[in-house]
Protein backbone atom coordinates (compact mmCIF):
# COMPACT_ATOMS: atom_id res chain seq x y z
CA UNK A 1 0.00 0.00 0.00
CA UNK A 2 1.56 2.88 -1.34
CA UNK A 3 -0.67 5.97 0.30
CA UNK A 4 -0.82 6.95 3.93
CA UNK A 5 -3.80 9.18 3.62
CA UNK A 6 -6.29 9.69 0.43
CA UNK A 7 -9.25 12.28 -0.12
CA UNK A 8 -11.09 12.39 -2.61
CA UNK A 9 -13.97 15.00 -3.71
CA UNK A 10 -14.30 16.10 0.30
CA UNK A 11 -16.46 18.87 1.17
CA UNK A 12 -18.39 20.18 4.31
CA UNK A 13 -20.34 23.08 4.60
CA UNK A 14 -21.30 24.89 7.58
CA UNK A 15 -24.57 27.16 6.59
CA UNK A 16 -23.43 29.12 3.97
CA UNK A 17 -20.02 28.49 4.43
CA UNK A 18 -17.98 26.05 2.45
CA UNK A 19 -15.65 25.06 4.76
CA UNK A 20 -14.24 22.37 2.55
CA UNK A 21 -14.41 22.59 -1.20
CA UNK A 22 -14.32 19.07 -3.02
CA UNK A 23 -10.55 18.92 -1.76
CA UNK A 24 -8.30 16.15 -3.15
CA UNK A 25 -4.41 14.84 -2.03
CA UNK A 26 -3.19 12.03 -0.91
CA UNK A 27 -0.63 11.45 1.50
CA UNK A 28 2.02 8.91 1.05
CA UNK A 29 3.49 6.81 3.70
CA UNK A 30 6.62 8.11 5.61
CA UNK A 31 5.92 11.87 4.32
CA UNK A 32 5.81 14.83 6.11
CA UNK A 33 2.87 16.55 4.39
CA UNK A 34 2.19 20.17 5.28
CA UNK A 35 -1.53 22.13 5.08
CA UNK A 36 -0.62 25.59 4.48
CA UNK A 37 -3.42 28.42 4.83
CA UNK A 38 -4.62 31.36 6.54
CA UNK A 39 -7.53 32.06 9.62
CA UNK A 40 -10.72 30.13 8.34
CA UNK A 41 -8.96 28.26 5.29
CA UNK A 42 -10.46 25.27 6.45
CA UNK A 43 -7.02 23.13 7.39
CA UNK A 44 -9.31 22.16 11.35
CA UNK A 45 -12.43 20.97 9.46
CA UNK A 46 -10.60 18.87 7.40
CA UNK A 47 -8.47 17.25 9.91
CA UNK A 48 -11.35 17.32 11.68
CA UNK A 49 -12.95 15.00 9.06
CA UNK A 50 -10.22 12.98 8.65
CA UNK A 51 -10.02 11.75 13.04
CA UNK A 52 -13.79 10.91 12.60
CA UNK A 53 -15.12 14.13 14.50
CA UNK A 54 -17.22 15.85 11.79
CA UNK A 55 -19.05 13.70 9.31
CA UNK A 56 -18.15 15.01 5.54
CA UNK A 57 -21.31 16.40 3.27
CA UNK A 58 -19.72 14.70 0.46
CA UNK A 59 -16.62 12.85 -0.97
CA UNK A 60 -14.47 10.39 1.01
CA UNK A 61 -11.36 9.97 3.14
CA UNK A 62 -9.07 6.67 3.83
CA UNK A 63 -6.20 6.00 6.05
CA UNK A 64 -4.29 3.07 5.90
CA UNK A 65 -7.12 2.27 3.67
CA UNK A 66 -9.87 2.23 6.44
CA UNK A 67 -12.66 4.90 5.28
CA UNK A 68 -13.26 7.15 7.77
CA UNK A 69 -16.79 6.89 7.59
CA UNK A 70 -17.50 3.27 7.10
CA UNK A 71 -14.70 2.11 10.04
CA UNK A 72 -13.98 5.04 11.89
CA UNK A 73 -12.70 3.02 14.16
CA UNK A 74 -10.46 1.51 12.46
CA UNK A 75 -9.23 4.46 11.14
CA UNK A 76 -8.78 6.23 14.57
CA UNK A 77 -6.62 3.14 15.67
CA UNK A 78 -4.02 3.65 13.33
CA UNK A 79 -3.39 7.43 14.09
CA UNK A 80 -2.19 9.85 16.74
CA UNK A 81 -4.05 13.35 17.08
CA UNK A 82 -2.97 16.99 18.48
CA UNK A 83 -6.36 18.42 17.58
CA UNK A 84 -5.98 22.94 17.30
CA UNK A 85 -8.04 23.36 20.56
CA UNK A 86 -7.61 20.60 23.28
CA UNK A 87 -6.02 19.97 26.89
CA UNK A 88 -4.90 16.85 28.69
CA UNK A 89 -6.89 16.70 32.12
CA UNK A 90 -5.58 19.23 34.40
CA UNK A 91 -7.15 17.38 36.72
CA UNK A 92 -5.07 14.39 36.48
CA UNK A 93 -1.22 13.87 36.58
CA UNK A 94 0.94 13.77 33.27
CA UNK A 95 1.09 9.75 33.69
CA UNK A 96 -2.52 9.21 34.20
CA UNK A 97 -3.53 11.40 31.43
CA UNK A 98 -1.22 8.71 29.52
CA UNK A 99 -2.10 5.53 30.75
CA UNK A 100 -6.09 7.05 30.14
CA UNK A 101 -5.25 7.36 26.28
CA UNK A 102 -3.60 4.41 26.00
CA UNK A 103 -5.94 2.81 27.46
CA UNK A 104 -8.38 4.15 25.26
CA UNK A 105 -6.37 2.75 22.28
CA UNK A 106 -6.22 -0.60 24.02
CA UNK A 107 -2.54 -1.19 24.64
CA UNK A 108 -1.53 -3.71 26.61
CA UNK A 109 -0.28 -3.10 30.32
CA UNK A 110 3.14 -3.68 29.99
CA UNK A 111 3.63 -1.40 26.43
CA UNK A 112 1.63 1.23 27.90
CA UNK A 113 4.09 1.47 30.52
CA UNK A 114 6.97 1.14 28.71
CA UNK A 115 5.93 3.84 26.04
CA UNK A 116 4.85 6.54 28.85
CA UNK A 117 8.10 5.88 30.64
CA UNK A 118 9.47 6.44 27.51
CA UNK A 119 8.05 9.60 26.18
CA UNK A 120 7.86 11.42 29.33
CA UNK A 121 11.64 10.93 29.45
CA UNK A 122 11.86 11.92 25.48
CA UNK A 123 9.76 15.37 26.07
CA UNK A 124 11.65 16.11 29.48
CA UNK A 125 8.64 15.32 32.06
CA UNK A 126 9.78 12.18 33.35
CA UNK A 127 10.25 14.59 36.40
CA UNK A 128 7.08 16.03 36.97
CA UNK A 129 4.85 13.03 35.42
CA UNK A 130 3.25 12.52 39.03
CA UNK A 131 1.83 16.59 39.20
CA UNK A 132 -1.10 18.00 37.65
CA UNK A 133 -1.16 18.75 34.44
CA UNK A 134 -3.15 22.00 36.35
CA UNK A 135 0.12 23.50 37.12
CA UNK A 136 1.85 22.93 33.71
CA UNK A 137 3.18 25.85 31.20
CA UNK A 138 1.82 25.88 27.87
CA UNK A 139 4.91 24.20 26.49
CA UNK A 140 4.28 21.44 29.25
CA UNK A 141 0.73 21.12 28.36
CA UNK A 142 1.57 20.81 24.34
CA UNK A 143 4.30 18.81 24.85
CA UNK A 144 2.35 16.13 27.05
CA UNK A 145 -0.16 16.75 24.04
CA UNK A 146 1.99 15.86 21.80
CA UNK A 147 2.97 12.60 23.97
CA UNK A 148 -0.83 11.50 24.30
CA UNK A 149 -0.51 11.62 20.61
CA UNK A 150 2.57 9.02 20.35
CA UNK A 151 1.48 6.67 23.02
CA UNK A 152 -0.13 4.40 20.65
CA UNK A 153 2.72 4.30 18.51
CA UNK A 154 0.08 5.55 15.67
CA UNK A 155 0.87 5.15 12.20
CA UNK A 156 0.13 9.01 10.98
CA UNK A 157 0.55 11.32 13.35
CA UNK A 158 -2.14 14.41 12.62
CA UNK A 159 -0.64 17.68 14.48
CA UNK A 160 -3.08 20.93 13.84
CA UNK A 161 -0.67 23.78 14.49
CA UNK A 162 1.06 22.10 17.11
CA UNK A 163 3.84 24.93 17.71
CA UNK A 164 1.48 28.20 17.76
CA UNK A 165 1.57 30.22 20.92
CA UNK A 166 4.81 28.13 21.97
CA UNK A 167 8.49 29.64 22.87
CA UNK A 168 11.19 29.43 20.18
CA UNK A 169 13.15 26.63 22.51
CA UNK A 170 9.64 24.09 22.74
CA UNK A 171 9.05 24.98 19.35
CA UNK A 172 12.66 23.68 18.21
CA UNK A 173 11.46 20.64 20.87
CA UNK A 174 8.35 19.97 18.92
CA UNK A 175 9.96 19.95 15.84
CA UNK A 176 12.65 18.20 16.17
CA UNK A 177 10.93 15.07 17.76
CA UNK A 178 8.57 15.52 14.95
CA UNK A 179 11.36 15.04 12.63
CA UNK A 180 12.81 12.31 14.54
CA UNK A 181 9.08 10.30 14.90
CA UNK A 182 9.14 11.02 11.07
CA UNK A 183 12.39 9.39 10.81
CA UNK A 184 11.16 5.91 11.57
CA UNK A 185 8.96 5.65 8.47
CA UNK A 186 5.96 7.35 10.22
CA UNK A 187 3.49 9.69 8.17
CA UNK A 188 3.14 13.14 9.45
CA UNK A 189 -0.21 15.32 8.45
CA UNK A 190 0.52 18.83 9.89
CA UNK A 191 -1.30 22.11 9.93
CA UNK A 192 0.27 25.82 10.15
CA UNK A 193 -0.06 28.94 9.02
CA UNK A 194 3.68 29.57 9.18
CA UNK A 195 5.88 29.17 6.49
CA UNK A 196 8.70 29.03 8.10
CA UNK A 197 7.66 25.92 10.10
CA UNK A 198 6.37 24.35 6.76
CA UNK A 199 9.73 25.33 4.74
CA UNK A 200 11.64 23.49 6.97
CA UNK A 201 9.74 20.66 8.19
CA UNK A 202 7.21 19.04 5.16
CA UNK A 203 8.22 16.68 2.02
CA UNK A 204 5.28 18.33 0.20
CA UNK A 205 2.53 20.97 0.86
CA UNK A 206 -0.55 22.15 -0.03
CA UNK A 207 -1.70 25.38 0.49
CA UNK A 208 -5.36 25.54 1.08
CA UNK A 209 -7.81 28.75 1.06
CA UNK A 210 -11.00 29.11 1.17
CA UNK A 211 -11.79 25.64 1.55
CA UNK A 212 -10.02 24.67 -1.81
CA UNK A 213 -6.45 23.59 -3.02
CA UNK A 214 -4.36 25.93 -4.43
CA UNK A 215 -1.08 24.04 -4.84
CA UNK A 216 0.23 20.82 -3.41
CA UNK A 217 4.27 20.46 -4.27
CA UNK A 218 7.40 20.19 -2.81
CA UNK A 219 8.73 23.41 -0.91
CA UNK A 220 11.30 24.15 -3.60
CA UNK A 221 8.81 23.46 -6.56
CA UNK A 222 6.61 25.96 -5.33
CA UNK A 223 9.06 28.52 -4.97
CA UNK A 224 9.89 27.38 -8.57
CA UNK A 225 6.53 27.62 -9.84
CA UNK A 226 6.67 31.11 -8.94
CA UNK A 227 10.30 32.41 -11.02
CA UNK A 228 8.92 35.49 -11.93
CA UNK A 229 8.66 36.35 -8.28
CA UNK A 230 12.20 36.23 -8.44
CA UNK A 231 13.84 39.86 -8.34
CA UNK A 232 17.08 41.70 -8.65
CA UNK A 233 18.03 44.91 -6.07
CA UNK A 234 20.53 46.91 -7.60
CA UNK A 235 22.21 49.96 -5.87
CA UNK A 236 23.83 52.85 -7.73
CA UNK A 237 25.67 55.85 -6.84
CA UNK A 238 24.07 58.13 -8.28
CA UNK A 239 20.43 58.95 -9.09
CA UNK A 240 18.57 57.06 -11.87
CA UNK A 241 15.59 57.17 -14.09
CA UNK A 242 13.95 54.21 -13.11
CA UNK A 243 11.23 54.34 -16.15
CA UNK A 244 14.51 53.54 -18.53
CA UNK A 245 15.04 50.68 -16.44
CA UNK A 246 11.80 49.27 -16.90
CA UNK A 247 11.97 49.59 -20.72
CA UNK A 248 13.81 46.66 -20.82
CA UNK A 249 11.37 43.60 -21.85
CA UNK A 250 12.88 41.09 -19.87
CA UNK A 251 11.45 43.37 -16.92
CA UNK A 252 7.86 42.74 -15.56
CA UNK A 253 8.46 45.58 -13.03
CA UNK A 254 10.79 47.93 -11.49
CA UNK A 255 10.47 49.85 -8.07
CA UNK A 256 12.19 51.60 -5.70
CA UNK A 257 13.11 49.87 -2.06
CA UNK A 258 14.68 52.62 -0.49
CA UNK A 259 17.63 53.92 -2.14
CA UNK A 260 18.07 50.78 -4.32
CA UNK A 261 16.00 49.29 -7.01
CA UNK A 262 13.93 46.45 -7.20
CA UNK A 263 13.34 45.08 -10.63
CA UNK A 264 11.40 41.86 -10.73
CA UNK A 265 11.95 39.11 -13.91
CA UNK A 266 11.90 35.69 -15.01
CA UNK A 267 15.49 36.18 -16.76
CA UNK A 268 18.13 37.55 -13.91
CA UNK A 269 21.39 36.65 -16.02
CA UNK A 270 19.83 38.89 -18.92
CA UNK A 271 18.29 41.56 -16.89
CA UNK A 272 22.59 41.28 -15.04
CA UNK A 273 23.60 41.81 -18.38
CA UNK A 274 21.48 44.90 -18.81
CA UNK A 275 22.04 46.12 -15.83
CA UNK A 276 26.04 46.35 -15.92
CA UNK A 277 25.59 47.97 -19.73
CA UNK A 278 23.18 50.67 -18.31
CA UNK A 279 25.26 51.35 -15.79
CA UNK A 280 28.66 51.56 -18.57
CA UNK A 281 26.61 53.73 -20.46
CA UNK A 282 25.21 56.36 -17.87
CA UNK A 283 29.16 56.17 -16.46
CA UNK A 284 27.41 54.83 -12.91
CA UNK A 285 28.88 52.00 -10.63
CA UNK A 286 27.25 49.53 -9.15
CA UNK A 287 28.08 49.23 -5.14
CA UNK A 288 25.56 46.27 -4.53
CA UNK A 289 23.48 44.16 -6.93
CA UNK A 290 21.73 41.26 -5.18
CA UNK A 291 19.20 38.55 -6.86
CA UNK A 292 16.57 37.18 -4.68
CA UNK A 293 15.07 34.30 -4.96
CA UNK A 294 11.04 34.02 -4.04
CA UNK A 295 9.86 33.10 -0.64
CA UNK A 296 7.67 30.53 0.40
CA UNK A 297 5.68 33.71 1.75
CA UNK A 298 5.58 35.18 -1.69
CA UNK A 299 4.38 31.84 -3.64
CA UNK A 300 1.54 31.42 -1.22
CA UNK A 301 0.35 35.23 -1.29
CA UNK A 302 0.78 34.97 -5.08
CA UNK A 303 -1.54 31.96 -5.09
CA UNK A 304 -4.18 33.16 -2.34
CA UNK A 305 -4.25 36.06 -4.15
CA UNK A 306 -4.52 34.55 -7.74
CA UNK A 307 -7.64 32.29 -6.53
CA UNK A 308 -9.35 35.12 -4.44
CA UNK A 309 -9.47 37.16 -8.59
CA UNK A 310 -10.92 33.67 -9.66
CA UNK A 311 -14.51 34.11 -9.96
CA UNK A 312 -16.30 31.57 -8.41
CA UNK B 1 -11.43 -2.82 17.65
CA UNK B 2 -14.40 -1.61 16.90
CA UNK B 3 -16.46 -4.98 18.56
CA UNK B 4 -18.40 -3.96 21.42
CA UNK B 5 -16.81 -6.32 23.80
CA UNK B 6 -13.44 -4.11 23.34
CA UNK B 7 -15.60 -1.22 23.45
CA UNK B 8 -17.29 -2.20 26.21
CA UNK B 9 -13.76 -2.33 28.34
CA UNK B 10 -12.58 0.84 26.70
CA UNK B 11 -16.49 2.59 28.00
CA UNK B 12 -15.18 1.32 31.55
CA UNK B 13 -11.85 3.28 31.27
CA UNK B 14 -13.78 6.24 30.78
CA UNK B 15 -16.04 5.41 33.70
CA UNK B 16 -12.72 5.26 35.57
CA UNK B 17 -11.36 8.55 34.97
CA UNK B 18 -15.15 10.09 35.26
CA UNK B 19 -14.64 8.56 38.75
CA UNK B 20 -11.60 9.94 39.24
CA UNK B 21 -12.43 13.73 37.92
CA UNK B 22 -15.49 14.47 38.80
CA UNK B 23 -17.04 12.60 41.63
CA UNK B 24 -15.40 15.35 44.35
CA UNK B 25 -16.41 18.40 42.07
CA UNK B 26 -19.23 20.95 43.80
CA UNK B 27 -22.03 20.27 41.98
CA UNK B 28 -21.97 16.38 42.43
CA UNK B 29 -21.19 16.99 46.27
CA UNK B 30 -24.42 19.43 46.81
CA UNK B 31 -27.09 17.53 44.16
CA UNK B 32 -25.83 13.91 44.75
CA UNK B 33 -24.88 14.10 48.90
CA UNK B 34 -26.11 17.49 50.54
CA UNK B 35 -29.26 17.49 49.05
CA UNK B 36 -30.61 14.43 49.37
CA UNK B 37 -29.34 14.11 52.93
CA UNK B 38 -31.18 17.21 53.86
CA UNK B 39 -34.49 16.53 52.01
CA UNK B 40 -34.10 12.61 53.66
CA UNK B 41 -33.57 14.07 56.61
CA UNK B 42 -36.67 17.05 56.35
CA UNK B 43 -38.91 14.23 55.30
CA UNK B 44 -37.86 11.67 58.30
CA UNK B 45 -37.92 14.24 61.09
CA UNK B 46 -40.94 16.21 62.46
CA UNK B 47 -43.81 13.19 60.88
CA UNK B 48 -45.17 11.32 63.27
CA UNK B 49 -45.24 8.36 60.96
CA UNK B 50 -42.62 4.95 61.78
CA UNK B 51 -39.29 5.20 59.80
CA UNK B 52 -40.72 1.76 57.97
CA UNK B 53 -43.78 3.52 56.38
CA UNK B 54 -41.24 6.75 55.06
CA UNK B 55 -38.82 3.89 53.78
CA UNK B 56 -40.15 3.24 50.11
CA UNK B 57 -40.35 7.34 49.46
CA UNK B 58 -37.00 7.59 51.02
CA UNK B 59 -35.20 4.68 48.73
CA UNK B 60 -36.80 6.12 45.76
CA UNK B 61 -35.52 9.63 46.51
CA UNK B 62 -32.21 8.64 47.45
CA UNK B 63 -31.31 6.25 44.43
CA UNK B 64 -33.17 9.07 41.99
CA UNK B 65 -30.95 11.95 43.08
CA UNK B 66 -27.68 10.52 43.66
CA UNK B 67 -28.07 8.53 40.05
CA UNK B 68 -28.97 11.84 38.49
CA UNK B 69 -25.87 13.88 39.64
CA UNK B 70 -22.76 12.78 37.91
CA UNK B 71 -24.33 12.84 34.63
CA UNK B 72 -25.42 16.23 33.82
CA UNK B 73 -22.06 17.82 33.99
CA UNK B 74 -19.58 15.35 32.40
CA UNK B 75 -19.69 16.38 28.46
CA UNK B 76 -20.17 19.92 29.50
CA UNK B 77 -17.42 19.57 31.69
CA UNK B 78 -15.36 18.09 28.88
CA UNK B 79 -16.64 20.63 26.43
CA UNK B 80 -15.38 23.24 28.89
CA UNK B 81 -11.96 21.78 29.78
CA UNK B 82 -11.45 21.12 25.80
CA UNK B 83 -10.52 17.40 26.84
CA UNK B 84 -13.97 15.91 24.45
CA UNK B 85 -12.11 16.89 21.52
CA UNK B 86 -9.00 15.06 22.47
CA UNK B 87 -11.36 12.23 23.75
CA UNK B 88 -12.83 11.99 20.49
CA UNK B 89 -10.28 11.30 18.99
CA UNK B 90 -9.24 8.06 20.77
CA UNK B 91 -10.79 4.66 18.63
CA UNK B 92 -14.00 4.70 20.49
CA UNK B 93 -17.60 5.25 19.32
CA UNK B 94 -19.90 8.05 20.62
CA UNK B 95 -22.09 5.43 22.64
CA UNK B 96 -18.56 3.98 24.24
CA UNK B 97 -18.28 7.86 25.59
CA UNK B 98 -21.97 7.77 26.70
CA UNK B 99 -22.16 4.83 28.41
CA UNK B 100 -19.02 5.55 30.33
CA UNK B 101 -20.42 8.50 31.41
CA UNK B 102 -23.71 6.62 32.46
CA UNK B 103 -21.98 4.10 34.67
CA UNK B 104 -19.98 6.50 36.68
CA UNK B 105 -23.29 7.96 37.61
CA UNK B 106 -24.97 4.76 37.97
CA UNK B 107 -22.10 3.95 40.54
CA UNK B 108 -21.83 6.97 42.43
CA UNK B 109 -25.80 6.58 43.08
CA UNK B 110 -25.37 2.76 43.24
CA UNK B 111 -23.08 3.36 46.22
CA UNK B 112 -25.26 5.87 48.06
CA UNK B 113 -28.10 4.65 47.56
CA UNK B 114 -27.77 0.94 49.02
CA UNK B 115 -27.24 2.83 52.22
CA UNK B 116 -30.91 3.25 53.06
CA UNK B 117 -31.58 -0.17 51.81
CA UNK B 118 -29.25 -1.71 54.56
CA UNK B 119 -31.82 -0.20 57.06
CA UNK B 120 -34.34 -2.53 55.07
CA UNK B 121 -32.25 -5.38 56.49
CA UNK B 122 -33.21 -4.63 59.92
CA UNK B 123 -37.04 -4.93 59.18
CA UNK B 124 -38.56 -8.28 58.95
CA UNK B 125 -38.49 -8.32 55.32
CA UNK B 126 -38.21 -11.97 53.35
CA UNK B 127 -35.43 -12.68 51.63
CA UNK B 128 -36.10 -13.24 48.27
CA UNK B 129 -38.40 -9.54 48.56
CA UNK B 130 -35.33 -8.55 49.89
CA UNK B 131 -33.01 -9.83 46.61
CA UNK B 132 -36.15 -8.49 43.96
CA UNK B 133 -35.48 -5.18 45.55
CA UNK B 134 -31.83 -5.23 45.40
CA UNK B 135 -31.89 -6.05 41.99
CA UNK B 136 -34.35 -3.50 41.31
CA UNK B 137 -32.20 -0.46 42.87
CA UNK B 138 -29.54 -1.49 40.68
CA UNK B 139 -31.59 -1.22 37.47
CA UNK B 140 -33.02 1.66 38.99
CA UNK B 141 -30.09 3.15 39.50
CA UNK B 142 -29.30 2.62 35.38
CA UNK B 143 -32.11 4.02 34.29
CA UNK B 144 -32.13 7.49 36.02
CA UNK B 145 -28.26 7.93 35.10
CA UNK B 146 -29.15 7.31 31.63
CA UNK B 147 -31.45 10.32 32.41
CA UNK B 148 -28.91 12.07 33.68
CA UNK B 149 -26.63 11.64 31.24
CA UNK B 150 -29.71 12.37 28.34
CA UNK B 151 -30.51 15.68 29.96
CA UNK B 152 -26.70 17.15 29.25
CA UNK B 153 -27.68 17.00 26.24
CA UNK B 154 -29.50 19.15 25.02
CA UNK B 155 -28.83 22.26 25.14
CA UNK B 156 -25.28 21.73 24.46
CA UNK B 157 -24.09 23.95 26.94
CA UNK B 158 -20.22 23.97 28.05
CA UNK B 159 -21.43 25.57 31.49
CA UNK B 160 -21.87 22.45 33.86
CA UNK B 161 -24.17 24.79 36.24
CA UNK B 162 -26.28 25.51 33.43
CA UNK B 163 -26.72 21.70 32.76
CA UNK B 164 -27.15 21.15 35.95
CA UNK B 165 -29.80 24.01 36.94
CA UNK B 166 -31.87 22.78 33.86
CA UNK B 167 -31.62 18.93 34.58
CA UNK B 168 -32.88 19.68 37.93
CA UNK B 169 -35.98 21.64 36.21
CA UNK B 170 -36.65 18.20 35.05
CA UNK B 171 -35.73 16.30 38.23
CA UNK B 172 -37.98 18.00 40.84
CA UNK B 173 -41.21 17.98 39.05
CA UNK B 174 -40.19 14.60 38.90
CA UNK B 175 -39.92 13.50 42.48
CA UNK B 176 -43.17 15.43 42.97
CA UNK B 177 -45.32 13.72 40.35
CA UNK B 178 -43.60 9.96 41.73
CA UNK B 179 -45.47 8.94 44.58
CA UNK B 180 -42.49 9.84 46.47
CA UNK B 181 -44.32 11.61 49.12
CA UNK B 182 -47.80 10.81 48.44
CA UNK B 183 -48.64 7.18 46.99
CA UNK B 184 -50.22 6.61 44.04
CA UNK B 185 -53.01 5.49 44.35
CA UNK B 186 -53.76 8.70 47.03
CA UNK B 187 -53.43 10.52 43.76
CA UNK B 188 -56.52 12.22 42.09
CA UNK B 189 -56.83 10.65 38.42
CA UNK B 190 -55.37 13.43 36.56
CA UNK B 191 -51.95 12.99 39.01
CA UNK B 192 -51.79 9.42 38.61
CA UNK B 193 -51.94 9.86 34.46
CA UNK B 194 -49.02 12.20 34.75
CA UNK B 195 -47.25 9.67 37.44
CA UNK B 196 -47.67 6.82 34.99
CA UNK B 197 -45.02 8.49 32.58
CA UNK B 198 -42.55 9.02 35.44
CA UNK B 199 -39.60 5.98 35.64
CA UNK B 200 -39.62 7.08 39.50
CA UNK B 201 -43.44 6.15 39.79
CA UNK B 202 -42.74 2.72 38.81
CA UNK B 203 -39.70 2.36 41.52
CA UNK B 204 -41.54 3.95 44.16
CA UNK B 205 -44.07 2.33 43.77
CA UNK B 206 -41.91 -1.70 43.78
CA UNK B 207 -40.16 -0.71 46.47
CA UNK B 208 -43.33 -0.10 48.34
CA UNK B 209 -44.57 -2.81 47.45
CA UNK B 210 -42.01 -5.19 48.45
CA UNK B 211 -40.98 -3.45 51.87
CA UNK B 212 -44.70 -2.68 52.95
CA UNK B 213 -47.31 -4.99 50.69
CA UNK B 214 -48.69 -2.10 48.96
CA UNK B 215 -48.27 -1.50 45.46
CA UNK B 216 -50.75 0.28 42.97
CA UNK B 217 -49.51 -1.30 40.09
CA UNK B 218 -48.06 -5.22 39.95
CA UNK B 219 -44.60 -5.85 40.36
CA UNK B 220 -44.06 -7.34 37.20
CA UNK B 221 -45.35 -4.32 35.00
CA UNK B 222 -43.18 -2.06 37.96
CA UNK B 223 -39.82 -3.92 36.44
CA UNK B 224 -40.62 -4.12 33.44
CA UNK B 225 -41.70 -0.20 33.09
CA UNK B 226 -38.20 0.44 34.90
CA UNK B 227 -36.59 -1.70 32.15
CA UNK B 228 -37.97 -0.50 28.92
CA UNK B 229 -37.41 3.42 30.98
CA UNK B 230 -33.69 2.64 31.17
CA UNK B 231 -33.57 1.17 27.11
CA UNK B 232 -35.30 4.67 26.25
CA UNK B 233 -33.29 7.29 27.71
CA UNK B 234 -30.29 4.99 26.98
CA UNK B 235 -30.83 5.25 23.12
CA UNK B 236 -32.43 8.49 23.24
CA UNK B 237 -28.92 10.03 25.17
CA UNK B 238 -26.74 8.63 22.05
CA UNK B 239 -29.13 9.97 19.09
CA UNK B 240 -29.50 13.30 20.99
CA UNK B 241 -25.49 13.56 21.83
CA UNK B 242 -24.60 12.94 18.30
CA UNK B 243 -26.38 15.19 16.98
CA UNK B 244 -25.47 18.04 19.38
CA UNK B 245 -22.16 17.10 19.36
CA UNK B 246 -20.63 19.16 16.18
CA UNK B 247 -21.93 22.33 18.40
CA UNK B 248 -19.29 21.09 21.04
CA UNK B 249 -16.17 21.50 18.90
CA UNK B 250 -15.06 25.21 19.21
N1 LIG C 1 -18.36 24.28 14.02
C1 LIG C 1 -18.45 25.24 13.09
N2 LIG C 1 -19.61 25.88 12.88
C2 LIG C 1 -19.72 26.84 11.95
N3 LIG C 1 -18.72 27.24 11.14
C3 LIG C 1 -17.54 26.66 11.28
C4 LIG C 1 -17.33 25.62 12.26
N4 LIG C 1 -16.06 25.22 12.18
C5 LIG C 1 -15.48 25.95 11.20
N5 LIG C 1 -16.36 26.82 10.66
C6 LIG C 1 -16.07 27.75 9.56
O1 LIG C 1 -15.42 27.04 8.54
C7 LIG C 1 -14.34 27.78 7.99
C8 LIG C 1 -13.06 26.99 8.10
O2 LIG C 1 -12.70 26.89 9.47
P1 LIG C 1 -11.44 26.08 9.97
O3 LIG C 1 -11.50 26.09 11.47
O4 LIG C 1 -11.40 24.77 9.31
O5 LIG C 1 -10.23 26.97 9.50
P2 LIG C 1 -8.67 26.87 9.81
O6 LIG C 1 -7.97 26.79 8.52
O7 LIG C 1 -8.43 25.79 10.79
O8 LIG C 1 -8.39 28.27 10.49
P3 LIG C 1 -7.39 28.68 11.69
O9 LIG C 1 -6.04 28.90 11.10
O10 LIG C 1 -7.99 29.94 12.20
O11 LIG C 1 -7.42 27.58 12.70
C9 LIG C 1 -14.33 29.10 8.73
O12 LIG C 1 -14.99 30.05 7.92
C10 LIG C 1 -15.11 28.84 9.98
O13 LIG C 1 -15.79 29.99 10.38
MG1 LIG D 1 -7.61 25.68 12.60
Amino acid sequence: MESAITVQNLTKHFGDVTAVDHINFSVKKGEIFGFLGPNGAGKTTTIRILTGLLKPDGGTASIIGYDVLRNPIEAKQCIGVVPEVSNAYIDLSAWENLILIGRLYGVSSHKLKENTTKLLKDFGLYEVKDKLVRGFSKGMKQKLLLCMALVNDPEVLFLDEPTSGLDVESTRLLREKITQYNRDGKTVFLSTHNMEEANQLCHRIAIINHGKIAAIDTPENLRAQSMELQYIEVLFDKQVNIQEISKNPNISKASFAGNRIRVYTANPSAVIEFLVEFAKQKRLHILSLNTMMPSLEDVFIKLIKEKEVMPV
Amino acid sequence: MSNPAEQFRRSLVIAKKNIKIYYLKGPVIIFGLVFPLFLALAYIIGRNIPLEEVLPGLIGMTTFFTATSVGPSIVPWETRSKTLERLLCCPIALWTIIFGDMVSSFLFGLVISVIPLLYVLTLNIELLNFIVLLFSLIIANFCFSALSVLLSAYPPTDIPATSQMLSSLVKFPLVFISGVFISVEQLPEWGRIIASFSPLTYFTDLTRQLILEKGYYPLALDLVMIVIFAVIFSLAAIKLHEKTLTKRLS
